[in-house]
């Protein structure tokens, strides 16, 4: 059966009018869109639409039945988990923050009526998804495991500059290649001589016509080795007097362009079948055309994205936490000592009190700072907060795990050393611990001044 | 010919929850236990939207009967690929009371109501394991049953059958329009993808009651009592 390339303008503005009404919405406004939640009187809503339900049901179903079945033996072999990405993509799963418009049906089609549509479409399409919405679905592939997911979110930090800041025919060309096939994408910034400053990468891009040459090295690159294009972030202002605002500029990069070099697969100490590289610019040449906004914007659109792509990874921390914190629920229900399981010993209780708590916070925190971001605010200070608490919490409630595991978490034959050695990169990347609590301090005090 | 299928989809307890027993012994405890579609079910609307696919059929209609909620169960058909749905508003005493043979008696006059070629049903739903519904329905229209179905395909205005009975696999051959009954191993469902279940929304389910289709729903049977099994005593060497 042949495949039609369908291009429906009808249902992508419906669905998404369906959809706006959703994305933009708090629980509250869409609580009465729903149809067996009732409006809630007091405004604030903690209840998920029935479509947010779905979602997240279908993510925590895939997560429980694809993912953690597998997820050990390609946290052994390190291998790139593409089977169960590619399956992710088939469902929808990913992709999630592309717009609407920047998709591609793909159909069997009894006829060219939307009326006759067959279902087994290989949809690919961007499905403007709110914030809230991808995190749900963030959340629940985490706790089936934080590498793969990682791998997945990675292809959302790459994209966001381009969703924020690239033209429509940037957007069309690279996000629309996403959604046609399940490739990757990757966000190039950090390099072995800067990571949370920034400003101090030293990549340089020279303007030589009507293209730039680019000549650096950058490190610790998810999807580096998958990436069919990479965000990249180089420095076009040599005097080092000019301000970061202005001396960096944002490139789209096609990875197959001469001169780049994918280094070796680093072997990590958790999330192992994430593929991190590090990437060598020899005289890489760049169209300009593929320069995001103009010269010298880059600094703002790479830390643009991060108010978009915290609360997932905040999300991806909770849904981890979770997972530990289940593990080590049902493992103290079945483990006897002195007479009893170990549940019923208050040690063990009040430790996974504590770690219940952790759990509920850092959800809330990374819900609140996606729904900010969906109602159209900055949301720089609750993107922080839950980011800098989830990871932290993270750590702490996978190893508080492997505590109550006793000698068995140590081993690798049970689930929670796996996760104590996933989380502890949710401390380092998208802003370490340290860096966030410098945002934080810098909104709250700014809020003070006022 | 139509070309239409009804596919029945009933909302129980989700497989995976620790059934608990109330304390006054008159059922098990439903409020909020997590529910979903019964698994035969699902695998019955799997097999309707392959047909469909496969263009052999035209249009697949989620029925279900119980209270509001059921509505949720259509609306996870629909999202698997299921075009439109029908809500049988049954609650209250009514939902508690209802069984195969008044679920077969609405379904028969939907059957009629819809002009079906074909009824999916699952072979039997996980919480009353009556396994009766498809059997009462064909017979209440009188059509013929394809039980416990392992393989279906359509050949021209006939079914190719092989049913899983106790002694090994049975082939038959029946007319349409008929009752199919999913059994375990007819189909792995697929997931609902994350566009399916936005586009579902978009589909309509109508809402009737019993009465609308001429159905009394009161119920010759009645429940004693609903007790647990005797707990296991440890074994002896």
């Amino acid at each position: 059966m042949h495949t039609d390339i369908f291009y429906i303008q009808v249902l992508r503005a419906g669905v998404r009018c369906g959809i706006r009404l959703q994305s933009s919405s708090t629980a509250t406004a869409s609580a009465t869109a729903s149809s067996s939640s009732p409006a809630p009187p007091l405004g604030f809503s903690f209840e998920l639409t029935d479509q947010q339900k779905e979602f997240q049901q279908l993510a925590r179903r895939f997560a429980r039945e694809e993912i953690i079945p597998v997820a050990p033996a390609y946290d052994k072999s390190g291998e790139y988990p593409f089977p169960i990405i590619k399956k992710a993509w088939e469902l929808g799963l990913v992709n999630g923050h592309i717009p609407q418009e920047y998709g591609v049906l793909k159909l069997d089609t009894l006829n060219t009526a939307f009326e006759n549509l067959i279902c087994s479409s290989l949809f690919s399409g961007g499905m403007g998804l709110s914030s809230f919405d991808s995190c749900l679905i963030t959340e629940e592939l985490a706790y089936g495991c934080t590498g793969m997911q990682t791998a997945m979110e990675a292809n959302s930090l790459g994209q966001m500059p381009v969703i924020i800041a690239g033209s429509d025919a940037q957007k069309k060309k690279y996000l629309g290649r996403l959604t046609e096939e399940p490739l990757m994408c990757a966000y190039c910034v950090t390099e072995p001589g800067a990571g949370s400053d920034v400003a101090g990468i030293k990549t340089r891009a020279v303007k030589m016509g009507d293209e730039y040459v680019v000549n650096g090295q950058k490190m610790w690159i998810t999807n580096g080795g998958k990436a069919n294009w990479y965000f990249l972030l180089a420095r076009t202002n040599s005097d080092p007097k000019c301000s970061a605002s202005k001396a960096f500029t944002g490139f789209i990069v096609d990875a197959d362009t001469p001169g780049i070099q994918i280094g070796r697969k680093e072997m990590n100490m958790g999330q192992r079948c994430s593929d991190t590289r590090g990437i060598t610019f020899e005289d890489v040449r760049i169209p300009k055309e593929n320069v995001l906004i103009g010269e010298g914007s880059g600094f703002k659109i790479a830390m643009g994205a991060f108010d978009m792509t915290r609360p997932p990874v905040a999300a991806g921390a909770t849904g981890l936490a979770q997972r530990a914190l289940d593990e080590a629920t049902s493992y103290a229900l079945e483990r006897k000592t002195f007479g009893k399981v170990i549940a019923e010993h208050q040690a063990v209780s009040f430790l996974l009190a504590e770690m219940a708590m952790k759990v509920e916070l850092a959800r809330m925190a990374y819900q609140r700072a996606a729904w900010e971001v969906d109602q159209g605010r900055r949301n720089t200070y609750y993107a922080s907060i839950a980011k800098a608490f989830a990871g932290d919490i993270a750590n702490q409630v996978a190893s508080d795990a492997v505590q109550i595991f006793g000698g068995n978490g140590f081993n690798s034959e049970y689930p929670v050393e796996k996760l104590m050695r996933d989380a502890k990169i949710y401390q380092i990347y998208e802003g370490t611990a340290q860096i966030q609590r410098l945002i934080i301090a810098r909104e709250h005090l700014g809020r003070a001044k006022k | 010919m139509s070309g239409r299928v009804l596919v029945g989809v009933k909302r129980v307890i989700d497989y995976a929850v620790k059934i608990r027993v109330k304390p006054d012994n008159t059922g098990v405890v439903t409020d909020g236990v997590k529910h979903s579609m019964n698994p035969f079910c699902e695998i019955a609307v799997e097999e309707a939207v392959k047909l469909k696919e496969k263009k052999l059929i035209k249009e697949v209609v989620a029925v279900s009967c119980g209270p509001q909620q059921s509505q949720e169960t259509i609306r996870t058909a629909l999202a698997m690929g299921a075009d439109r749905g029908i809500h049988v508003d049954v609650s209250g005493k009514d939902y508690e009371n209802l069984g195969p043979l008044q679920v077969s008696k609405i379904l028969a006059a939907l059957a009629k109501q819809e002009d079906a070629q074909l009824i999916l049903l699952g072979k039997q739903a996980i919480d009353d394991d009556c396994n009766q519904t498809g059997q009462m329905t064909a017979a209440l229209l009188d059509w013929p049953q394809g039980t416990f179905a392992s393989e279906v395909s359509l050949e021209g205005d006939k079914i190719n059958l092989v049913r899983e009975i106790d002694g090994g696999l049975e082939h038959i051959k029946i007319n349409t329009p008929a009752v199919i009954t999913a059994d375990l191993r007819l189909n792995t469902p697929r997931y609902a993808t994350l566009p399916n279940i936005m586009k579902a929304k978009k589909k309509k389910i109508v809402t009737v009651k019993p009465a609308d289709l001429g159905v009394d729903v009161t119920s010759r049977l009645e429940v004693l009592k609903v007790e647990e099994p005797p707990q296991r005593q440890a074994g002896r060497v």
